[in-house]
């Protein structure tokens, strides 16, 4: 009797160990990899919900996007691929291309055409096709400030973030170098449209440290998302960089007094693509065909102000449902905001970013 | 001692002494083997699931496949090329090349290797991703067109880098972890001083760990101290405020020294509230080494008490007061009496700390803001953020021996069965 | 140590002073686990003590946090995980670790040094260390982002407090037990579960209670092989206190507090016990 429960035992463990392990692979869900918080909560409302009550297909949410490369890579190496959709930058997707570890795809045959029958390879941001990658968003890392942190003149330019004597207060950057350095040239006098090719050169690098070690000591570091809007909530800093749709959400939705600088406002792509191996692939695909149509698109921006990476749901963007706000004025890509704009050089990132963020370290660490 | 007592009687011949010497070896080898079935499910189980990734992690320091594997042509003629002749290779190499980039171009693989050179010299990435795209419109000869497409390809630095790659295991993961380069005519050199960061990092990490393990004590040892001469019911209950942060999960602590340390927190209210700090100027106690040091000081102090009170459990009473009845002023007694008697409980706790601090990983992450990082966090970074395994593997190697000779020193300073004794 | 009646004035002030500067180490210890309680019902989600907290107006006080936490279906998934797999974890640890420790208490085990070394190494080895070898190896072999991985890494982890704390138990064991029971003619089997098993029982459950918690409170190595179904709650807890740190996390925390009270006083009893039973008077 001892030893059959002992056994039994054995086997309930066995169990517990086998059917937790197979629920990953069961063929009734799929595993979309984003970066948590507000985004993931407006794609689930926008894609994921709506996709679900289709097909029955259940969608599990990882928040692993920050390391989605990484975790690809480890994956495909191990030729045990566990995610079906990962969420990814324009500039990161370049590599998994080039790398091989996303799924090419046939953009004409694999997506849906605009509702107003714009063709897929004409209705989405020009050059984001990239073979592998689907844009969904257009966001933007810029600044915006606590209005309490300056009752008097309001900072309004990239220029005044790096003035710590007209706009004294703690700062708060991103802990990486990209968007810093080239607001740091910005700062110091370069034209929008010469960033890269001055970052390009040894003295341009030099320079925009140089920038930045003016206001070094003022600055918290941020590495999450969510970090930013809270540390401008908290009155930990007075000016923070963010992502817009951050913003906006504490702006809206939790009703901060806070503002954003939208001079020189550092935009880039950010969409899908779907890992080679993906365990569910052809599930996969249909999410993906789904997630990014014309309707889809525009719906996210009723959860968040990211503009969508399709021409033809940009009249379809309406109200924020849970305010009603109107979403156009707080796009990125609204005309009143996109004044002076800096297109995040993907390329030049993907060349020059492994020396540039040992160099950024090694500053942070001096 | 059986075959002893049997032999002392005398009685046995030597036939029978040497099948009786057999037996015993037998039956002792019975029990040797006995014993190792015991321990070698769980040896066989930690070789398995922990020795073997420690080992793997080794290799992959040094292990260098991706060109030899995705530009075979290329690493294959370029090992003719005498980089030191000042002269770029042949149009040999040149075709091997366009044949490679036209393969990888098409098997997506091009990038991997992009990848790997790319970490050697800056550029190298759209280099060859670049010029994959084009290369399979090229007629020969190619040697013109590809400078042509890019003019790097003229250069002897870009091959030189290309041939020193080709080899199937490289250093140049170490070298970079030493924050050295490889110097196109093939000297290795330190880099200069403002891009230095992990030799700065580690000794960062040893210089903070140091400083924890000085805090550790200072405050570990008068609490130590009052535990072990109070009488044991007391003690005993004292010692339950020692037991529940050390029994208290680590986020749980560091999550409160947040609540505690930031801003707003409960301690600039308490210091703002008696006027001692101005609302406007708060300190900043985190996100900086200072939160990295109280926090990680908070976390690893129980480690630092409990071999020291187990230690100071040992000393006479009786010694401090014949040295006090023979006249040594209080402070003499305890220098010359208590103190050197102690040493081996201060040895062994504040190795046991400082092991334990230069790995920490969590802890600076939440609370070490720029200046607060140890080497810990820089291997995550690694491993996560900019996926040069290769060089996180490097820098956990370093630090893995610098662990493992530590460890060395205190096992034998304690004699190898009774380490990091719980309690 | 009570103050010696020849004591002086300057050594009285010594004695007290002493005792007001341990009490605030005191204080330093354990203040950090004790002010999370009160915040974790704080109305507002702040982290500082309101003007109505400290008036104790009973407005002030909710238990909206610890509701956030329970219906948060992440925070039970979590929950979930990490039962399951230190359950799983420590019942293997236990297992390997004691079978392993009878064997090295054995004197004619040949490499002991050795062995003992390679056997403790997952506790001296940094935890960054080990994940980032897991990270690689675990993914070679087919395991990570799977529930074995996870369970797999954390018995690694916990074996050695196992078979430290067994070893310890029974270095202090009389073997003339085994011999007399033997001698009254009991099998081996028979006296190794009458006689061994009961005596090194609490050395196996104080082990698996290392063990145990080792899996609860590991992060760094789940951070690394873990994926979205295996998330745990430390590694909630690393997400939450990364992003924004929000006082469901004061919540969970002040459960986990009242979690290792509960183990403290576990392990406290069976060490009393053991010694009661093996015969050391508590010194």
């Amino acid at each position: 009797m001892k030893k059959f429960s002992k056994l039994s035992l054995a086997l309930a463990l066995g169990a517990a160990i086998g059917t937790s392990s197979a629920t990953v692979s069961a063929a009734d869900s799929l595993t979309v990899v984003s970066w948590g918080g507000a985004y993931t909560k407006s794609q689930r409302e926008a894609y994921s919900n709506p996709f679900t009550a289709k097909t029955g297909i259940e969608i599990v949410d990882e928040d692993k996007a920050g390391n989605g490369l990484a975790g690809l890579r480890a994956q495909i190496e191990a030729g045990n691929v566990v995610w079906d959709v990962l969420d990814i930058l324009e500039g990161d997707s370049i590599l998994a291309c080039d790398e091989g570890i996303a799924q090419e795809l046939d953009y004409e045959k694999d997506l849906n055409p605009g509702a107003d029958g714009t063709p897929v390879m004409e209705d989405f941001v020009q050059g984001s096709l990239n073979g592998c990658f689907v844009p969904t968003i257009v966001y933007s890392t810029l600044f915006s400030y606590n209005n309490e942190a300056f009752p008097g003149e309001k900072p309004s330019t990239v220029a005044d973030v790096f003035d710590l004597k007209k706009f004294p207060g703690k700062r708060s950057l991103e802990k990486k170098p990209d968007a810093n350095l080239e607001w740091a040239l910005v700062a110091d006098g370069v034209p929008y449209d010469k960033v890269y090719e001055v970052l390009s050169t040894p003295e341009g690098v030099d320079r925009a440290f140089a920038k930045l070690d003016t206001i070094k000591d003022q600055v918290i570091w941020w590495e999450a998302g969510a970090q930013p809007p809270q540390l401008l909530a908290d009155g930990e800093v007075a000016i923070a960089s963010a992502y817009n749709g951050r913003i906006f959400n504490a702006q809206v939705v939790e009703n901060q007094p806070f503002t954003i600088i939208w001079d020189g406002q550092v935009f880039e792509l950010d969409g899908y693509i779907i890992p080679k191996g993906a365990p569910h692939k052809k599930a996969a695909m249909d999410y993906l065909r789904f997630a990014t149509d014309t309707q889809r698109l525009a719906d996210q921006a009723k959860y968040i102000s990211y503009g969508p990476a399709r021409k033809s749901s940009a009249p379809l963007v309406s109200t924020h449902l849970e305010t009603g706000v109107d979403m156009n004025p707080h796009m990125p890509t609204n005309p009143e905001n996109f004044k002076t704009p800096i297109k995040k050089d993907a390329e030049f990132w993907a060349d020059n970013g492994d020396e540039l963020r040992q160099r950024f370290n090694a500053w942070l660490a001096q | 001692m059986m075959a002893n007592t049997v032999e002392a009687d005398g009685q046995l011949t030597p036939e029978e002494q040497k099948r009786l010497t057999a037996d015993m070896n037998r039956s002792l080898r019975l029990r040797k083997i006995r014993s190792l079935l015991l321990v070698a499910p769980l040896v066989i189980f930690i070789l398995v699931t922990f020795v073997s990734p420690i080992a793997s992690m080794l290799f992959r320091s040094i292990d260098n496949p991706q060109i030899i594997e995705y530009m075979p042509n290329t690493s294959a003629a370029v090992a003719e090329w005498d980089a030191d002749s000042n002269q770029l290779p042949g149009e040999e190499v040149f075709a091997a090349l366009v044949d490679d980039l036209v393969t990888g171009r098409k098997n997506h693989t091009i990038g991997k290797a992009a990848t790997r050179l790319n970490y050697e010299k800056s550029g190298m990435r759209s280099l060859l991703t670049g010029s994959a795209r084009k290369a399979a419109r090229l007629k020969p000869p190619f040697k013109d067109k590809l400078i042509q497409i890019n003019s790097d390809w003229g250069e002897l630095d870009t091959w030189r880098v290309i041939k020193r790659e080709s080899r199937p295991y490289t250093a140049s993961y170490y070298i970079a972890a030493f924050d050295m380069e490889t110097t196109p005519s093939g000297e290795i050199k330190f880099l200069p001083e403002q891009q230095q960061i992990y030799l700065k990092l580690f000794w960062r990490t040893v210089w903070m760990s140091l400083l924890i393990t000085a805090m550790t004590l200072l405050l570990g040892y008068p609490v130590s101290y009052l535990l072990a001469s109070l009488p044991m019911r007391i003690a005993n209950m004292l010692m339950i405020l020692v037991l529940l942060p050390f029994w208290t999960s680590l986020l749980v602590r560091t999550s409160s020294w947040i609540a505690m340390l930031q801003g707003e927190g409960v301690i600039n209210d308490v210091l703002v509230w008696f006027g001692l700090v101005d609302d406007d100027n708060r300190l900043s106690m985190i996100y900086n080494a200072t939160g990295t040091v109280i926090t990680m000081t908070h976390i690893l102090l129980p480690f630092m008490i409990l071999p020291l009170y187990s230690v100071m459990k040992t000393i006479p009473p009786s010694y401090m007061r014949a040295a006090r009845s023979l006249g040594a002023t209080p402070f003499t007694a305890f220098y010359k009496v208590y103190l050197p008697q102690s040493v081996p409980g201060i040895s062994a706790g504040a190795i046991l700390v400082f092991i334990l601090a230069i790995g920490y990983y969590i802890t600076p992450a939440l609370v070490g803001g720029q200046t607060g990082q140890f080497i810990g966090n820089m291997i995550a970074y690694h491993m996560q953020s900019s996926l040069n395994w290769g060089l996180a593997a490097a820098l956990g190697v370093i630090l893995l021996v610098l662990v493992l000779g530590l460890y060395a020193a205190y096992s034998r300073l304690l004699g190898t069965n009774n380490q990091m004794s719980l309690r | 140590m009570a103050l010696p009646s020849y004591a002086g004035p300057l050594e009285t002030f010594w004695y007290y002073a002493f005792r007001i500067i341990c009490g605030m180490i005191f204080v330093f210890l354990i203040s950090p686990l004790i002010i999370i309680i009160p915040l974790s019902f704080n109305v507002e989600p702040y982290f500082s003590f309101s003007q109505g907290m400290l008036a104790l107006d009973p407005d002030a006080f909710s238990l909206r946090w610890y509701e956030e936490f329970i219906n948060s279906e992440r925070w039970m998934n979590a929950l979930q995980n990490t039962f399951i797999v230190a359950v799983c974890s420590t019942f293997l640890s236990m297992v390997l670790g004691t079978l392993a420790a009878l064997g090295l208490s054995r004197s004619e085990l040949p490499f002991k040094g050795v062995i003992m070394g390679l056997l403790i190494s997952p506790m001296i080895v940094p935890l960054i260390i080990s994940a980032a070898g897991m990270f690689f190896f675990y993914s070679s072999i087919g395991v990570s982002q799977s529930y074995a991985g996870l369970i797999l890494a954390h018995t690694a982890l916990g074996t050695p407090f196992v078979v430290i704390t067994v070893t310890a138990t029974l270095s202090n064991f009389d073997n003339n037990l085994i011999k007399a029971s033997a001698s009254l003619g009991a099998t081996p089997t028979y006296t190794f579960f009458k006689i061994t098993v009961p005596l090194i029982m609490t050395g196996v459950i104080s082990g698996g209670l290392f063990a145990m918690m080792t899996s609860v409170d590991e992060v760094v190595v789940a951070l690394f092989i873990a994926g979205a179904e295996q998330r745990t709650v430390p590694m909630q807890m690393w997400a939450g206190i990364r992003e924004q740190i929000s006082p469901t996390i004061l919540a969970v925390a002040t459960l986990l507090v009242c979690m290792s009270i509960l183990l403290l006083t576990t392990v406290e009893y069976l060490r009393r016990r053991s010694e009661t039973i093996r015969g050391i008077t508590p010194h």
